[in-house]
């Protein structure tokens, strides 16, 4: 397992000119470890990420989109997984934060913790490519090619939670920084 | 008079939309979205369930791309939390254009016999959600406005499709 936070930290060093959808605990943490005017973090509903990352990827396919979404956020959308492999953006990467349960929401556990195969589903819905990843190490040498790959590609990263980052759902959700992101993207 | 398909094809048109992100409708399926599919001026981009097109339409909005939801009233009540956090809170123009299934012809939406059709407007006015009824020839020049509006102040708008388009 990794700590989430050293996990991101890992993918922001590969970083260079991505859109970053990122939700809940990711998001928090993502903000403060990388910050830019690329995050999109205005997911506004539980569940909703991939589905604005589908929107961004298909309305710039000439840029690249990573979502950072949660494990029990994609149980809420699984039919996403569908829709994004039907669509088959070559642009999205989408990145699952597995830590078994819903942290945000008091730490419960997900439905089938640790037993559900995030990459066995996203392959059963149709993404051709998945990778899960336990160790930093692992997933420090293998960031960097699969960011280059086509997609939509599916990578369940197995993390634990992080150390403590400021809880900020106005900032996530603010509709003034989603305008910021809105002429970054359209520039 | 007749709504007719190919009308509200024009005017999705001529509202800039490129992207209708799309659920079939009974009322809408036949004539409006299976002509939609075979249209090389429209990118379809089909969901497993409406609240993903709320997302969708709003990820695209923010690359300067337009589009439209196409779904039915039944989609749009299982929707309402996506309606709420990401269209009305965030501030984002999501037009839908919602079949209203079942509605009796010339019957107000408030008035019909049926539950799930006299509801959907009493709840769009308690979220603050402009609303429009296409049910007529007449009402066609009401969709293109409706859309700039949407867009002019970041807010979404339905268009309720009260009758079958031939």
């Amino acid at each position: 397992m990794m700590k989430r936070d050293e996990c991101l930290k890992v993918l922001a060093r590969h970083r260079t000119d991505e859109i970053v959808v990122a939700v809940y605990k990711a998001a928090q943490e993502w903000i403060h470890i990388c910050p830019s005017d690329l995050n999109y973090t205005f997911t506004g509903a539980m569940g909703q990420g991939s589905s604005h990352a589908l929107g961004l990827a298909l309305g710039r396919p000439d840029k690249r989109v990573i979502v950072l979404d949660g494990d029990g956020s994609l149980l809420m959308n699984l039919g996403s997984l569908v829709t994004i492999a039907n669509a088959a953006p070559k642009n999205l990467i989408h990145c699952v934060c597995e830590n078994g349960t819903y942290e945000t929401n008091g730490a419960v556990s997900i439905p089938g913790a640790r037993r559900v195969s995030f990459v066995g589903l996203a392959r059963a819905a149709g993404y051709p490519k998945g990778y899960e990843f336990g160790s930093l190490e692992e997933w420090e040498r293998e960031v960097g090619r699969i960011l280059k790959e086509e997609g939509p590609i599916l990578v369940d990263l197995k993390v634990v939670p992080a150390g403590e980052y400021p809880e900020d759902f106005r900032r996530l959700y603010s509709v003034e920084f989603r305008e910021v992101f809105r002429k970054t993207v359209q520039k | 008079m007749e709504l007719k398909a190919s009308d509200i094809i024009r005017e999705i048109k001529r509202a800039a939309i490129r992207f209708v992100v799309a659920l079939p409708d009974r009322t809408t399926s036949e004539h409006l979205l299976k002509p939609i599919l075979q249209d090389r001026e429209l990118r379809v981009v089909q969901v497993c369930k409406e609240d993903e097109g709320i997302s969708i339409c709003s990820g695209l909005y923010s690359t300067g791309q337009r589009a439209l939801l196409l779904i039915q009233h039944t989609g749009l009540l299982d929707s309402i939390n996506s309606l709420r956090g990401v269209a009305v809170e965030g501030q984002n123009p999501v037009c839908m254009m919602v079949g209203l299934l079942g509605k009796e012809p010339g019957v107000a939406p408030t008035q019909s016999q049926r539950y799930g059709l006299r509801i959907v407007e009493p709840i769009l006015d308690a979220m603050g959600i402009e609303h429009h009824l296409i049910e007529g020839a007449e009402d066609i020049t009401k969709i293109a406005p409706a859309v700039g509006r949407a867009y002019e102040r970041s807010a979404p708008v339905v268009l309720l499709i009260g009758r079958e388009p031939r």
